[in-house]
């Protein structure tokens, strides 16, 4: 990538010792050169639109929460009518919210994502707003909470398939290596110990010091909750190799039935011991339950206190606008509303989740049983003309050019078998959903019709 | 083994630096005009609380900005989900056109090489990134801002080595120092990727003349390096002469579309002008596409919430606010620093001539026991709890001589300001007389001269200083 820049530098000067930029710079460990981007290319040269557009590409490769919005608009007008968030004629509120710039976060905003956090959990777990740190998004969360456990060239194991914007978040400029732990559909793509220690076998082998496991519960891409015996060995693992495990748990809010879903913070709700407590870190954000990712709000939360202190001195680099925090701040601790928000918002995503699997199978398409995120984990195995990653990158294209849908390949999320698509349904109108459904069933109709024709 | 990184073992965070230990005290017991008129003056905080009164009354007569509104209409959804890295297209158009109003319209900034960033800390960090493998050094003029300790090193594993400025030119960067630090990192085996330079100065509060940007200039053009300027201070420059930034420099060499020119980049941030700290808006500006590529991936891992973009975007644009805003925050700081640096002068302590920035470099150099950093550090610790002021002592900002304070002035009301130059007063001519009482009549005298003297001495070296030049 940086390679041919460098060199018509050097001839337009007569120094031969052209300065470098960073091996980061020029790596493309951001990843962005993955078909999980180039397919949003497509989408922004063509996009759809129901009226200006009808015959564009649908995104189904953002996972976007857009279902809930009119609850948020609802409360923020009741809140401010008038539109002035600090207060009227501007005042004292303004300049105060300006100049807090304390790493430490609004104290009302740390309360108020606390007791979200339990809400969510169904007051399953209880969250300590001194424990929480606040970073801009999830993303930043991620790459820091990497950078405090591990050093370069030491390694997280990530159960496979995982989100594709890891292979940045977590490696970039922090040096640090992903290694898989192989999960298939034999099972539903749980984690096995058996995979867990092969996994773990095969850093060893490499000489790659291991430092943690990551696991997103819910899954993505999977859709899926993580059960609570998985959960319990997984710490049984960690404990055993004394290592750490991060759950990245922005989906949370996202599970249709909650009493289907078990954080990791119940798990070691009811354990006194500090030392296993210790290594359990819990990454959060508001991008996904409550869609809202441009206003960067993430969240550490940590049992171990050097990794808060450290935490806490890192958000530095990344920091949560006291506009943000401010405005969120009542909302998020206005139970009432949250409960309501909560169940709503779990309600519409299930309704989302069944019109798409029952679309799909009534074109002959089955999905991973799924209960949480704004997506599906879909099986197209069985339409590959070769078994193989090119075969499903060939299918993949075959969708975004035909059926003008952007889905994303398994094989950017380095899932080990081919064949699966994460098929996102949450960020487009209910008749944007149905048009790409009726998409889907003209083409296997298509398909069969051919298949019939053919024999 | 399941220690933590060893980010987490090494104080490279610099948080056990004394710049945040007198942090903390003032935190335990914060100055109240009413509540606690005996506590702590908070004077180590670089903030401008000048001007709030002119974007409040702006954000009164504009409530759409703030509300999440265009033209009345709600555009909460659009701007919920703006998380595209590029930014805002008119948040930086507004920006790097507020920044051309700055640099009077001299210079132009295209905001497709603006890259942002959750404030100028992210900034910085991200251009290390960029630049510099771990162990690659950056050179920086001292006295310099104690975060970059932090902010250029913790997580980058970069280092810094100084180019030693002294009190005998006014602390101005010279051709020998720029060398003798290039040949100090050859000597500890560093390679030299670049020189960072902060314009106008924190902790100085002075403007780079003309003469050290050409001097910066070439010595980066001749020894293929970056320079990086971060300019954050540009819009508190409140002297007779304008600010000239490093774009000025090239733009007058002729160097526009060099090779040179793509090895210079600009950090900026509302932190300090618009005393908007809390909004986290930092910005990167550089010529070279790739250094704009690779910063704009990252900033993925600090954005600024879509919902300041949106309301920074409506203020900026608004040239009436922008040209009265930039005109009056220059008046206000002009007035203030005089009030502070003539509440000095009664105590019979003097400063750098500044002319920028949020604060003054204040020469104590008299008051110290021994001209040693432990005497600093001692003068430091009475300062703090019995004169109850929290100033920044020289050694924090790895100034070479002992005795330099940095005492903002823009972060209270006026009559604080009176009150903490009072209470300056009452010591300095406490620790005067004790001084008289305690020595012997011919150390007396001595002392005495030797004060005087001092103070003379530093009058002269003022006017000695190079005049700048156009």
């Amino acid at each position: 990538m940086g390679l041919p820049l460098m060199m018509e530098r050097s001839s337009n000067n007569n120094n031969n010792n052209v300065v470098e930029l960073s091996r980061v710079a020029v790596s493309d460990t951001h990843g962005e050169d993955s078909p999980y981007f180039a397919g949003w290319k497509a989408y922004d040269e063509n996009p759809y639109d129901e009226s200006h557009n009808p015959s564009g590409v649908i995104q189904m490769g953002l996972a976007e929460n857009q279902v809930s919005f009119d609850l948020l608009e609802t409360y923020l007008e009741k809140k401010n009518p008038e539109g002035s968030m600090w207060g009227t004629k501007g005042a004292p509120g303004f300049r105060e919210n300006a100049l807090f710039q304390d790493y430490h976060g609004l104290k009302t905003f740390r309360q108020a994502m606390a007791s979200f956090m339990e809400q969510i959990r169904g007051g399953k777990a209880r969250f300590d707003p001194d424990r929480i740190v606040l970073t801009a998004g999830a993303t930043a969360a991620n790459e820091l909470l990497t950078f405090i456990l591990a050093d370069p060239n030491d390694a997280l194991l990530v159960p496979t398939p995982y989100y594709p914007g890891f292979d940045r978040d977590l490696r970039w400029r922090t040096g640090v290596k992903i290694v898989p732990i192989h999960c298939d559909s034999s099972n539903h793509f749980q984690i096995t110990p058996e995979a867990l220690e092969s996994a773990y076998q095969t850093a060893r082998d490499a000489n790659i010091r291991v430092r943690g496991v990551l696991i997103t519960n819910p899954s993505n891409p999977l859709g899926a909750t993580v059960q609570k015996k998985v959960l319990e060995d997984l710490l049984d693992f960690c404990v055993r190799k004394n290592i750490h495990l991060v759950s990245d748990e922005i989906y949370s809010g996202s599970v249709f039935h909650a009493s289907e879903f078990t954080s990791v913070a119940e798990i070691v709700e009811n354990i006194d011991d500090v030392s296993v407590k210790e290594r359990v870190h819990i990454v959060y954000s508001l991008s996904k339950d409550l869609g809202l990712p441009g206003f960067r709000v993430g969240t550490i939360y940590s049992y171990n206190d050097n990794v808060v202190r450290t935490a806490r001195r890192m958000s530095s680099f990344t920091l949560v606008s006291s506009q943000t925090q401010h405005m969120l701040a009542s909302m998020l601790s206005d139970e009432e509303f949250t409960e309501k928000y909560i169940r709503i918002n779990r309600e519409r995503l299930r309704r989302r989740y069944e019109t798409i699997v029952e679309g799909l199978k009534k074109a002959g398409i089955e999905c991973l049983k799924g209960n949480a995120g704004l997506f599906c984990w879909m099986n197209l195995g069985f339409l590959l003309e070769k078994k193989t990653k090119d075969g499903e990158l060939q299918l993949w294209d075959v969708i975004l050019k035909e059926l003008k849908l952007n889905i994303s390949p398994g094989s950017s999320c380095h899932c080990s078998e081919v064949g699966w698509f994460r098929v996102c349904f949450a960020n487009m109108s209910e008749n944007t959903l149905e048009i790409a459904l009726k998409r889907i069933h003209e083409f296997m109709d298509r398909r069969r019709r051919k298949e019939k024709m053919i024999n | 083994m399941k220690q933590l990184s060893t980010k987490v073992t090494s104080n490279a965070h610099g948080q056990d630096s004394s710049y945040f230990l007198g942090w903390e005290e003032y935190e335990k017991n914060p100055y109240n005009e009413i509540k606690n008129p005996n506590g702590i003056i908070q004077m180590g905080l670089a903030e401008n609380q000048l001007c709030f009164d002119l974007i409040e009354t702006w954000l009164a007569k504009n409530p759409d900005a703030a509300g999440l509104k265009k033209d009345g209409q709600s555009i909460f959804k659009e701007l919920a989900l703006f998380q595209d890295y590029h930014g805002l297209p008119e948040f930086k158009k507004a920006l790097a056109e507020f920044m051309e109003e700055i640099r009077g319209n001299r210079v132009t900034f295209d905001p497709s090489k603006i890259v942002l960033a959750a404030g100028s800390t992210s900034a910085n960090e991200t251009l290390m990134f960029c630049l510099a493998e771990p162990g690659d050094a950056f050179l920086l003029p001292t006295p310099y801002y104690p975060g970059f300790d932090r902010d250029l090193k913790w997580r980058t594993g970069a280092e810094i080595v100084p180019i030693h400025c002294s009190s005998s030119n006014g602390f101005q960067i010279t051709e020998s120092a720029l060398q003798q630090a290039y040949q100090q990192a050859q000597k500890l085996d560093l390679k030299v990727k670049g020189v960072l330079v902060t314009n106008p100065s924190n902790p100085l509060g002075t403007m780079l003349t003309r003469r050290e940007l050409n001097l910066l200039v070439d010595f980066i053009s001749s020894k293929n390096i970056h320079l990086i300027s971060d300019e954050i201070y540009s819009g508190t420059v409140f002297g007779f002469e304008q600010f000239v930034s490093v774009m000025d420099v090239l733009k007058d060499k002729n160097l526009e579309n060099s090779e040179v020119s793509k090895r210079v980049h600009v950090v900026y941030s509302l932190s300090k002008d618009l005393g908007l700290p809390g909004f986290r808006v930092g910005a990167i500006y550089s010529n070279d596409e790739m250094v704009v590529s690779a910063a704009t991936k990252m900033s993925s891992f600090g954005l600024v919430s879509s919902q300041t973009q949106y309301l920074l975007s409506a203020l900026l644009s608004d040239k009436k606010f922008t040209s009265t805003y930039l005109n009056e925050n220059q008046k206000r700081l002009k007035i203030r620093q005089k009030q502070l640096v003539s509440g000095l002068e009664a105590a019979g302590v003097t400063c750098l001539k500044s002319n920028a920035g949020l604060f003054c470099w204040v020469d104590m150099r008299h008051l110290l026991d021994t001209n040693t950093f432990e005497a600093e550090l001692e003068l430091w610790k009475k300062i703090v709890y019995e004169v109850k002021l929290n100033i920044s002592p020289g050694s924090s900002c790895h100034c070479t001589e002992p005795g330099w304070f940095r005492v903002c002035f823009a972060n209270m009301s006026e009559d604080t300001l009176d009150l903490a130059m009072k209470r300056l007063k009452e010591y300095v001519e406490s620790t005067d007389s004790r001084r008289v009482i305690s020595k012997s009549s011919h150390e007396r005298i001595k002392s005495l001269r030797k004060r005087t003297v001092s103070n003379w001495v530093f009058r002269v070296s003022w006017t000695d200083r190079v005049p700048d030049e156009r």
